[in-house]
């Protein structure tokens, strides 16, 4: 383990920024902390997590897939693929690292997502333990430890101190190049995990029960009578899904630009009502079925397809951001509830 | 550049076939003027004109057509109404193939088949039966029962008339909606003209056509004492990337891309009603 104090915080980033490009969770000029490119100046947040989750530097809101040249009956094939530079991504908090797990189920698996690859290969996770949870918080459900996240290395902050702990052959390679960090006891952040784990035993959802989502119980839940109730009130914003950390799912776009057309990939929204929708019709019609398919997705359809891992790490995004105030909680406890 | 399988590959049309007031055929090879790829009856493939859109399509053709692949495709949205305003020549884009397929060498090999299909629901099968016909001897009778609204919306109907109901073991049963002048066969709706040909319940079906048609039909053969595991159908929902990442194309927990399009109906018994 290796440390650095707090006051030293800007040499540290300035030496990782020597080495890669940098982003640290920092307030932005609306006063949302998001993970901001780091140069001299940018200054750690002091907020739990950032808006957005750090799911945006691997698999971005909108990115380049191909261009095209047309003539005529003719056209070209021309590669237009952003460049991945190596980076460092500093401050992810243990649940949106877990979301790498399941972002990397999807995209990693056969035939492999080369766009989403190249930049996990580029991309280095630094962690942060959470040290003050919030009450939106729950990812322990899930099985993950805010007090000790994983990632390629860990960090544990309080008032005076920053600790470092390398976990893989990447964080050590970048551990390595950091003269700046010196070393010290892996005692020493067990005071800070017992304080956070004292705080997590605390919260609202600490007990969440997310038992009764297994795949023999897919029917009944899909036809459980609470959707209607439940996505009533739904706006179809799609907010839920652009700050989820797990929500992986996309679009492809074509833009014409009189020269070239350039075919691109975006997020899109299971809440939206065009998401399914083809010449014939749509087979979600009413924002009931959207509604349905995204909590199904999560807790049912895939834990299926995974092993029993849920689509959802407990971040709490959405427990904050949803402007009706409905949310993956809400969903599970009325589900069970109405299922008894 | 690492080939991304979202990147197609580009091909060119060499043939266009208007066979009905909104349903073409169209031939499609690699710009080096092969066969782009090789695949099962079932599976389908990308299609794409960049500035219009990528659209899944069934494959028409059989695999062993060794120079070529054909899509039956009927005029009714965005892309399919660009594809069918264009001249032979025309160099598209072309991705695939996805999906399984039907199982013709394993759960299909020596049975008795029965192919049901309405309208358009033939491109799929078209695949099979030709394939079926070039494999003859792995196969026993082939029934084939088509409908459409009329005679001139049978797809292809000079090789039905030339070719599949001229072969030997094989039984046409051709019907449209409404009487027609100059048509002699059955009038009716597909899933009745079905029970009234009271087919043997040892035949394995393969249908494709409108939902509807799916429907009624399906309630027919149980009617005839047919197991819906004895049935095999083939899906269409919207789809992007055809990889099963973009995430729409799912039926519950299956994704109809990669774990289809064809599902056999006794698993369909397992899975949401939500197609």
């Amino acid at each position: 383990m290796k440390k650095i104090a707090r006051s030293e915080l800007n040499a540290l980033f300035a030496a990782i920024a020597e080495q890669k490009q940098l982003f640290i969770p920092a307030d932005n000029t609306a006063g949302q902390a998001e993970f901001i490119l780091w140069k001299d100046g940018v200054a750690l947040t002091e907020k739990l997590n950032t808006t957005r989750s750090a799911k945006d530097l691997f698999f971005p809101q909108v990115e380049n897939l191909v261009n095209f040249k047309v003539s005529d009956k003719k056209m070209e094939i021309i590669e237009n693929r952003d460049p991945a530079a190596p980076f460092v991504v500093f401050g992810v908090r243990a649940c949106d690292c877990r979301s790498f797990d399941i972002l990397d189920s999807v995209f990693l698996s056969e035939p492999v997502d080369t766009f989403y690859k190249a930049r996990r290969e580029n991309g280095i996770i630094v962690t942060l333990g959470c040290t003050k949870p919030a009450e939106t918080c729950f990812c322990g459900a899930f099985g993950i430890d805010a007090a000790n996240p994983a990632g390629d290395v860990t960090c544990w902050l309080d008032g005076e101190t920053l600790y470092w702990k390398s976990n893989t052959d990447k964080g050590k390679a970048l551990t390595a190049a950091l003269s700046v960090l010196t070393d010290c006891d892996e005692n020493a952040v067990v005071a800070i995990q017992e304080n956070t784990r004292k705080i997590l035993e605390k919260l609202p959802l600490n007990n969440l029960d997310l038992s009764g989502f297994e795949s023999d119980k897919l029917m009944e839940l899909f036809n459980n009578p609470a959707w209607t109730e439940l996505s009533e009130s739904c706006l179809g914003c799609g907010t839920c899904t652009f700050v989820c950390p797990t929500c992986q799912c996309y679009d492809v776009q074509d833009f014409d630009n009189g020269r070239e057309v350039r075919r691109f990939r975006c997020w899109d929204s299971c809440m939206y009502s065009d998401f399914t929708m083809m010449a014939h019709g749509t087979n979600r019609p009413t924002q009931k079925e959207r509604f349905r398919q995204r909590f199904m997705h999560k807790l049912v359809y895939y834990p299926s397809n995974n092993n029993g891992v849920f689509g959802c790490v407990g971040c709490g995004r959405c427990l904050q951001k949803c402007p009706i105030h409905m949310n993956i909680v809400k969903v599970a406890k009325k589900l069970k509830e109405v299922a008894k | 550049m690492r080939q991304d399988p979202l990147i197609p590959m580009l091909g060119e049309v060499t043939m266009i076939r208007t066979d009905t007031p909104d349903v073409k055929t169209f031939r499609v090879v690699g710009i080096d003027g092969k066969k782009p790829f090789e695949h099962i009856p079932g599976q389908c493939a990308m299609l794409s004109i960049p500035g219009v859109g990528e659209a899944l399509f069934s494959i028409t053709s059989s695999p062993t057509e060794p120079d070529y692949v054909d899509f039956s495709i009927k005029k009714c949205g965005c892309v399919t109404t660009w594809l069918h305003s264009m001249d032979v020549g025309q160099q598209v884009t072309i991705r695939g193939p996805y999906g399984n397929g039907f199982p013709v060498d394993t759960e299909l090999a020596g049975k008795d088949l029965l192919f049901i299909a309405g309208g358009i629901g033939l491109a799929p099968l078209h695949s099979v039966i030709n394939y079926c016909r070039h494999y003859r001897d792995r196969y026993g009778k082939i029934d084939i029962v088509y409908g459409s609204r009329s005679k001139d919306d049978l797809v292809d109907y000079p090789e039905i008339i030339d070719e599949w109901c001229k072969e030997d073991g094989i039984n046409v049963h051709l019907t449209i909606d409404n009487p027609q002048e100059g048509w002699d066969g059955h009038v009716g709706f597909v899933p009745n003209f079905v029970k009234e040909l009271a087919f043997d319940t040892s035949k394995t079906v393969l249908m494709c056509g409108p939902p509807i048609m799916i429907k009624f039909t399906l309630a027919g053969l149980q009617e005839l004492g047919f197991d819906k595991s004895q049935v095999y159908t083939t899906f269409e929902l919207k789809m992007k990337c055809a990889l099963g990442k973009c995430g729409r194309c799912n039926i519950g927990d299956k994704y109809v891309c990669k774990d289809g399009p064809v599902f056999r109906l006794d698993e369909m018994d397992e899975l949401p009603d939500e197609y």
